[in-house]
């Protein structure tokens, strides 16, 4: 019986988690199901769908605080703010072109899966922004925690355990986050020719300099050649990207600053306002790995180790990959498939642990996700200390059984 | 202030914990005796007293975990304690708790410049990194006004604020990593030097859970080039409400300052008469805005707040020229807690945080219930971010003073609660906010947070008595209320 379930409001929500918490009915929770995708396969008995929690409740740009429904779409959350000059810093992905969908998603499931695009090196993670939630638990008991300002410290930081944690803890009612100015200007320079390690190098030179970057990539010849944006798919090289954004006078300044510095390791070239939006759009939503059915990775690893994962990866196995975070974020497209094997998995994780990072598997099939880890395995002491927290929050383990690690 | 009471039994075993911990630290290292206790016995909310029972001073995690394993196994109580600067009574100790002070722990182990981060003790000061880094052009961003003493620990402990947060965030958003020892001794590391970690994110939780989830034993930093330049304005405004007024301009023009603070008549007459930093004494606020970045971005920047400030009616305004000047500027703000030290024998500092459109009304009403108490009130204010710092000026030795000052505290902050604000912005609630904790929370929130704590330290060893105003054993907790299957299928809409 796979019925989807759709309450109207709270006390909906409430009834609805007493019942599934008393008969232990697992429950997949829902924003628009644009990242049903994401995480390991589940078995539910019925769906959760919070489309009836929408709506921006208040928003008023000289605060920079934004209140709206979880299931906001973010679509709509990205206008409003555009229309007051703001903007979400962290630079959510859409997972929209990488995971085949039509749909951009909600303002609680980019939350729930802590999405955070190339700014996130500058302007912090989405779980930087998150300022306060009303929820229903496991336990089918409302709750809520931080609040509507931008600075609070009162009571446990529950906001940080909710970002990224898919839906296992609780399903997010209302959400408040910060918002901050949209950049008036936006530029980036472009270094060709780099192979992995160097371009890391360079990046690292970038991001140590006060130039500022907000962004810090790295494409290989192949992917650069298949970008929407002619100085990129025109170099006939790799490119490392550097992106520089704010006040008008200040990015020229520090456009230029940046190529005197980059220019000791290749020829530079910069990209304009559209240009240069387009293609970190591209990054940010990885499109690179978007339109074909390869089993997709992402390593998070100390920036430094980018360079020399990469080149390692490249010669293990066959795959593509390109850079964000200055090296700290590696996405991985698998070229071999095949239901036998474990997309990669046990190697990825093998060295993104020896590189000090970990590695999560963000497109598979659903059989490969129903069988591989699709978050780096956890040492037993944070594994029984996530149990014992989940179990806090959801001890009918009804709240997307699964779908981070089995059993939790 | 009502602590959980002393076990008597634990007090039995004093001179055999003396001695077992003398075998993890060496007996230099348990301090047992009154006089050298006494440096322990409050943090800097001097107005909560109490001698610990012991206090140990381990100098490595391998100390740390070999105590907090002895006390996990003996029931025994812990409280961890950093510089001991906590506004909070965080720190405060417990008269059967062990004082587990971090001091010793002081050493900064590694400068990554490649990661851009640095693997610090928990001991060492938050200036002492920003010193160590500055050389290579580099500092740590989170900068509480208490950075010459209060540790890095602590910091985390407290998720710290400082003036500069608005822009570079809280200490939660300038960390990559820690290492911590749980009750049972089980030594953990949460983060790294990646930007995220996976599985739940147990930095987050810990960062700001005020020394009751864990003892932290090292702490990864991110650091920061430092800006090229930074200039500040000082602008004097007739009115309260034209000084907020020009906070929203600011920010509505889509600018964040590094700092953006604002003072009232009361604390600029005290911050001008203790150190003459030129602040203008007919002005009712004044005005800070700090810019930093590339010189053609300060100028240009400061030029248009300029502007902005003369828009909203500022009475007076400077721009600093020279370093010198930009110090200056800051120098009263800086002192502001010793210059209310130097015009009343004792103050309480207050840490609400406010939506930033209710600031006059706000400050109209701390006014009208200073009065009303007969007590001084200066505020210093965190503008860009709402967040205020009344000073309540008080005599603690006239009977019953400190009685009153912790009433209309309570007043003042649950009117930041009433106008949608909160009750601490920075400072952590510790024990001074614990009770007000339900004017924000209802029963079922605290609850639920209460279970986060029993997932790490389930027979709340770890500084008990903090931030919760009841203490629920983990086990009632725990459990849930089950109708046995007996529910119909609710009646919601489906599909
Ligand atoms: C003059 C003055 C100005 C201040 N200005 C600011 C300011 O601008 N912004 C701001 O945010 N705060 C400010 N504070 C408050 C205080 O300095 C901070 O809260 C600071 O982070 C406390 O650090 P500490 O080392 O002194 O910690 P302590 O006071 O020793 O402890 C604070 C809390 O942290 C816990 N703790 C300490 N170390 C550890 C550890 N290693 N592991 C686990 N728990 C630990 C303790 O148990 C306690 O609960 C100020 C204080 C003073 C006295």
């Amino acid at each position: 019986m796979a019925d989807t379930l759709q309450p109207r409001d709270q006390d909906d929500l409430l009834e609805a988690m007493t019942w599934a918490a008393d008969k232990g009915s697992p429950l997949e929770i829902v924003g628009s199901g644009s990242k049903r995708s994401l995480g390991r396969t589940m078995q539910c008995s019925a769906t959760l769908d919070l489309r009836a929690f929408a709506g921006i409740e208040e928003y008023e740009a000289a605060e920079l605080v934004l209140t709206a429904g979880a299931a906001t779409p973010l679509a709509e959350i990205e206008i409003a703010l555009a229309e007051a000059g703001q903007m979400l810093a962290f630079e959510p992905m859409d997972t929209g072109a990488l995971l085949g969908v039509e749909m951009s998603g909600t303002l609680g499931g980019l939350l729930a899966c802590n999405l955070s695009g190339p700014r996130r090196i500058r302007a912090g993670a989405a779980r930087d922004h998150f300022l306060g939630f009303s929820a229903v638990s496991g336990r089918a008991e409302r709750f809520k925690a931080g609040g509507k300002v931008v600075k609070n410290v009162t009571g446990y930081d529950l906001c940080k355990l909710l970002a990224g944690s898919h839906g296992t803890l609780a399903a997010l009612c209302e959400v408040s986050l910060k918002v901050l100015p949209r950049p008036e200007k936006t530029r980036t320079v472009l270094v060709f020719g780099l192979s992995e390690e160097r371009a890391v190098e360079a990046m690292g030179a970038a991001l140590s300099s006060s130039n500022e970057p907000s962004g810090a990539a790295f494409l290989p010849a192949k992917l650069a050649a298949h970008s929407g944006v002619d100085y990129v798919s025109g170099a006939g090289s790799s490119v490392t990207a550097m992106r520089v954004e704010g006040v008008d006078v200040s990015v020229d300044a520090r456009c230029q600053a940046l190529r005197e510095l980059l220019g000791a390791f290749g020829e530079t070239e910069e990209l304009h306002s559209s240009r240069s939006l387009k293609f970190w759009r591209e990054i940010r939503d990885v499109v690179p790995f978007a339109g074909d059915d390869r089993v997709v990775w992402r390593i998070s690893v100390p920036p430094a180790a980018g360079g020399a994962l990469a080149r390692k990866l490249i010669d293990a196995q066959p795959c593509e990959l390109f850079m964000d975070w200055g090296g700290g974020l590696l996405w991985v497209a698998m070229s071999t498939g095949g239901d036998g094997d474990d997309g990669g998995g046990a190697a990825l994780h093998k060295a993104a642990a020896a590189a000090g990072g970990h590695a999560s598997c963000v497109r598979a099939s659903a059989a490969l996700r129903g069988h591989i880890d699709v978050f780096q395995p956890m040492s037993p002491a944070l594994d029984g200390l996530t149990r014992r927290l989940k179990d806090g929050f959801d001890p009918a383990g009804i709240l997307n059984p699964g779908r981070m690690y089995a059993g939790i | 202030m009502q602590m959980p009471p002393a076990d008597p039994a634990i007090l039995e075993q004093r001179q055999s914990l003396i001695a077992a911990l003398g075998d993890i630290v060496g007996l230099d290292h348990v301090l047992a005796d009154e006089t050298s206790m006494r440096t322990y016995e409050s943090d800097g909310l001097s107005a909560y007293r109490q001698m610990p029972m012991l206090v140990v001073l381990p100098a490595t995690t391998a100390e740390v975990s070999a105590v907090m394993r002895l006390c996990g196994e003996r029931g025994v109580k812990l409280v961890p304690r950093g510089a001991g600067t906590s506004l909070s009574g965080g720190a405060l100790p417990l008269a059967d708790g062990v004082t587990l002070g971090l001091s010793r722990l002081n050493r900064i182990l590694e400068i990554d410049y490649a990661n851009r981060c640095a693997v610090v003790q928990p001991g060492v000061a938050n200036l002492a990194v920003s010193e160590a880094v500055e050389a290579a052009g580099f500092y740590y961003a989170p900068d509480p006004s208490s950075q010459i003493v209060c540790s890095v620990g602590g910091n985390v402990a407290e998720n710290s604020g400082g003036v500069h947060c608005l822009k570079y965030g809280l200490t939660t958003n300038n960390l990559l990593g820690i290492e911590m020892v749980m009750i049972d001794g089980e030594i953990v590391r949460f983060g790294g030097r990646q930007f995220d970690a996976p599985g739940y994110d147990m930095l987050g939780v810990v960062t700001g859970s005020e020394g009751m989830l864990g003892i932290i034993t090292e702490v990864t930093v991110r650091l920061l080039p430092k800006p090229p330049v930074a200039r500040a304005l000082l602008a004097g405004f007739p009115s309260n409400e034209s000084g907020g007024a020009c906070v929203a301009e600011i920010i509505g023009n889509g600018i964040i300052p590094a700092g953006l603070e604002m003072m009232d008549r009361p604390a600029i007459h005290a911050a001008e008469d203790f150190c003459h930093a030129g602040y203008p004494l007919d002005a009712e606020a004044i005005l800070i805005c700090e810019l930093d970045g590339p010189a053609v971005e300060v100028d240009a920047l400061i030029e248009q707040v300029s502007e902005l400030a003369n828009a909203c009616g500022a009475t007076s305004l400077k721009v600093s020229t020279t370093e010198d000047e930009r110090q200056k500027f800051w120098l009263g703000r800086k002192s502001a807690f010793p210059a209310a030290a130097r015009i009343a024998p004792d103050y309480y500092v207050m840490d609400g945080t406010i939506p930033r459109r209710r600031l006059s009304e706000v400050l109209r009403r701390i006014s009208e219930m200073s009065k009303e108490y007969d007590l001084p009130v200066a505020n210093v204010f965190h503008a860009g971010d709402g967040n205020l710092h009344p000073l309540i000026l008080y005599d603690a030795n006239n009977p019953g003073e400190l009685e009153k000052v912790e009433e209309l505290g309570a007043k003042i902050l649950t009117l930041c609660v009433e106008v949608g604000g909160v009750l601490t912005g920075e400072h952590g609630v510790g024990v001074e906010k614990r009770d007000l904790m339900p004017t924000m929370f209802t029963e079922d929130d605290i609850k639920q947070q209460q279970r986060v704590k029993c997932a790490f330290d389930p027979d709340h060893l770890l500084n008990p008595g903090k931030v919760f105003p009841t203490l629920h054993r983990c086990a009632e907790l725990g459990q849930m209320h089950v109708h046995h299957g007996e529910l119909p299928w609710p009646d919601i809409p489906r599909f």
